[in-house]
């Protein structure tokens, strides 16, 4: 098993350097950063969609607790950094409006269908996850999908961007955003049965490692932990290289986007990360004695669902600006207002999606192949 | 009874070999960049703008 482990750290190491060697120092330190969050959500299983369930399925705040403490680290150091150089580093400040209230509101169903939101959705693929496979496949499709549809849909409404910067400075919106985490966590731990309200100590040092990770994210990309725009740039590249002419729509024809849509995955932030993401989690799977058993088999109904609502995570994600680490971790984390209404409406949303995922994941009859 | 199909490490390795064949067929048709060229190896303190996109640019 040592050997086994040495073995995949090393090929791990490889792919870095390799990375760094074909795109620069940059990309290879963004690539360990995703291998990074693959190791730390899927080894010490600190997860998004889950912990939302159980707390509103079980009342079971624990991991919801610990998602607000790795927010609030990742603030407290998100904030200064932010206010020492905003000529270098920039948050993950979106509007808000009718559109993105509505996408989180049911990216937040979908991801409860599909048990996986944006990096859970990418831990399960490659932790070997069939539905998160499949559910990979649509997101990649529904955020390149989102983007063509993007200028109607933020035209019904919005207000501009408003954060907690904006509302009480630097110092002042660091202390809004740790009250306002406060106050909810104590809510939370209001609500939650007893026995139900103090994290174990593995979520304890996973929100410290992925607070750890989300500031070097920051601090060595210039911008948030993010997942969706890289999968949509995927979508999109493979779309124009299927025929599609991109030119015309509004998202892609800016210059930035433009850019991206000719250059290397290689160069692009979030792609980066998130194929680290994918192979940390693939790492851990492998390095474990017992890999886990797969998941039950669906029905040919079950699968289509899947696919369909991992098209739906990716449209949804993409009018939200942003999924669960984009909107809702580093939105928060670096000040946003539009993160505390993503995760106000994606939360109602999975109280929905709870309610659907029976109804949609339908198991293969036994002896009939799916 | 046979094994199943769908194994962990079966579906893992599908995932990677996924994301590596995007990356060997996007290198073949938008070239590998230029190691060279490429931005400070840590955007805070390198004085550049960020130029990277995120998923709350609208």
């Amino acid at each position: 098993m040592l050997g086994r482990r040495l073995g995949l750290g090393l090929v791990a190491l490889a792919l870095v350097a390799g990375t760094a060697l074909a795109a620069g120092p940059r990309a290879g330190l963004l690539v360990a950063l995703g291998i990074g969050f693959g190791l730390v959500l899927e080894g010490l299983r600190f997860g998004f969609a889950g912990p939302w369930r159980a707390m509103i399925a079980e009342r079971d705040a624990r991991g919801l607790l610990a998602q607000l403490l790795a927010i609030g680290l990742t603030a407290a150091l998100a904030f200064p950094l932010l206010a020492a150089a905003p000529g270098e580093l920039q948050g993950a400040h979106a509007p808000v409006g009718l559109a993105m209230i509505g996408g989180a509101f049911i990216f937040g169903a979908a991801m409860q269908v599909v048990m996986g939101c944006g990096s859970g959705t990418l831990v399960n693929a490659g932790s070997g996850n069939a539905i998160g496979l499949l559910a990979l496949a649509g997101f990649v499709a529904g955020s390149f999908l989102g983007t063509l549809h993007l200028g109607w849909w933020t035209g019904l409404g919005s207000l501009p961007v408003i954060s907690a910067q904006s509302l009480a400075g630097a110092q002042g919106g660091l202390v809004l955003t740790l009250g306002a985490l406060a106050l909810v966590a104590a809510l939370l731990v209001w609500r939650a049965e007893p026995g139900k309200r103090l994290p174990a100590r593995r979520l304890f040092w996973a929100a410290a490692l992925i607070a750890g990770l989300a500031v070097l994210n920051l601090v060595i990309a210039g911008q948030p932990w993010g997942i969706v725009y890289g999968l949509g740039l995927w979508g999109a590249k493979l779309a124009q290289a299927g025929g599609a002419d991109l030119a015309a729509n509004a998202f892609w024809a800016a210059p930035g986007n433009a850019a991206r849509l000719e250059a290397s995955v290689l160069t692009d932030v979030t792609s980066l990360t998130n194929i680290g993401l994918i192979l940390g989690a693939f790492l851990v799977m492998r390095g474990r004695a017992d890999p886990g058993a797969p998941v039950a088999p669906l029905a040919a109904r079950g699968w289509a669902g899947v696919l369909i609502a991992g098209l739906v995570l990716g449209y949804s994600a993409r009018l939200a600006f942003g999924c669960n680490v984009g909107a809702f971790f580093s939105g928060i984390s670096t000040g946003s207002l539009h993160g505390w209404v993503w995760f106000a409406a994606a939360f109602a949303g999975s109280i929905w999606g709870l309610k659907l995922r029976p109804l949609i994941l339908v198991p293969a009859r036994r002896g009939v192949a799916a | 009874m046979s094994a199943p199909l769908l194994t962990r490490p079966r579906i893992g390795l599908a995932a990677l070999t996924l994301v590596a064949a995007l990356i060997v067929w996007d290198a073949a048709r938008s070239g590998l960049p230029d190691p060279f060229r490429s931005p400070a190896p840590v955007a805070l303190g390198s004085g550049a703008a960020p130029e990277g996109a995120h998923c709350s640019a609208n």
